[in-house]
């Protein structure tokens, strides 16, 4: 993967593939303490101990179609060679929650990439999951909820041209006034 | 900063929408499904996925759907997208990039053809 938005749209889908309803994704860019951390915490059906402890390893995963699971590993792997770590936390029927932490400025860590774009594609491609962003540069947040917006809706289609038009703007004005906002070397740090 | 641009601008849409769907511009109910597992992902699904919708947005297209689903176990054919057009059968095609996928929108889900090149398997 090249970058970390990609990530976090391949950790969300395990959410949904867990049965999920709510997956909350996290995005914090902390430059004073140099540490980028995401985090993707769902309501679906969870891990016991033995598959947490498991689930780095490239030769676990609940899909049937294929044996090798390649995605917790591959970001496992990115987190740890930028000074990082990865935590999982679950309980069978309370879900999971999945953390990656990686040094900002660290030469080897992915660019963050299209954070609008990979929630545009899980609030459109997975509808009946209500979906949260809450991301953070430094002082100043933005927070998504699709959960407001599907109200609204009642039973007209987030794919319908409108509304998509709407949905893809809010998300991605709401991120780039929140890296605007963020930091003054916000700029020269990503190049770093 | 608002969670949300403006609920009043959304309840707009949605009486357009409802509107809209009087004159619809697709021929039947088009149902659009894009593999999002890791390998679909690793493939770049993310961006073949917003090409489609950036094609709705774009010529206005309404009574389209589309979805995601997991890896179908043909992850080398990544990115695979399946198209559905009201009672016809499925098409799948497999190495759906961004630019497949905007011939896709236009010439099978507007001009009703199918790009048999591109097809893996017609079920």
């Amino acid at each position: 993967m090249r970058e970390l938005a990609l990530h976090i749209l391949d950790i969300a889908e395990n959410s949904v593939a867990a049965q999920a309803r709510r997956v909350e994704i996290g995005v914090e860019e902390d430059l004073h303490r140099d540490r980028l951390r995401i985090w993707v915490k769902d309501d679906g059906h969870g891990m016991d101990e033995e598959m947490v402890a498991r689930v780095t390893d490239p030769f676990v995963t609940s899909r049937t179609t294929r044996k090798v699971g390649l995605g917790i590993p591959l970001l496992k792997a990115a987190a740890e060679s930028c000074n990082g770590h990865l935590r999982i936390s679950s309980a069978i029927g309370r879900g999971t929650c999945l953390e990656a932490e990686f040094q900002h400025s660290h030469i080897d860590r992915m660019p963050l990439g299209d954070l609008a774009g990979t929630l545009y594609a899980l609030v459109v491609g997975w509808p009946d999951v209500r979906w949260t962003l809450r991301y953070r540069v430094n002082d100043a947040t933005y927070e998504f909820d699709s959960g407001p917006i599907k109200q609204e809706l009642g039973d007209v289609p987030l794919s319908e041209p409108a509304v998509l038009a709407f949905i893809r703007e809010s998300l991605q004005q709401g991120i780039a006034e929140c890296q605007q906002n963020g930091a003054e070397f916000y700029g020269i740090a990503q190049s770093a | 900063m608002p969670a949300v641009k403006s609920l009043e601008e959304l309840r707009k849409l949605r009486e357009e929408a409802i509107q809209k769907r009087k004159a619809k511009t697709t021929s039947g109910d088009v149902q659009i499904t894009v593999a999002m597992g890791t390998c679909g992902i690793a493939a770049g699904a993310r961006d073949t996925m917003r090409a489609v919708l950036d094609e709705i947005e774009a010529n206005n297209l309404t009574g389209v759907i589309v979805k995601q689903t997991g890896c179908i176990g043909l992850c080398e054919l990544e990115p695979i997208v399946m198209v559905e057009i009201g009672g016809q059968p499925k098409v799948t095609y497999g190495k759906v990039n961004v630019e497949r996928a905007r011939q896709i929108m236009k010439e099978h889900v507007v001009g009703g053809k199918v790009l048999s090149e591109y097809v893996i398997q017609s079920a």
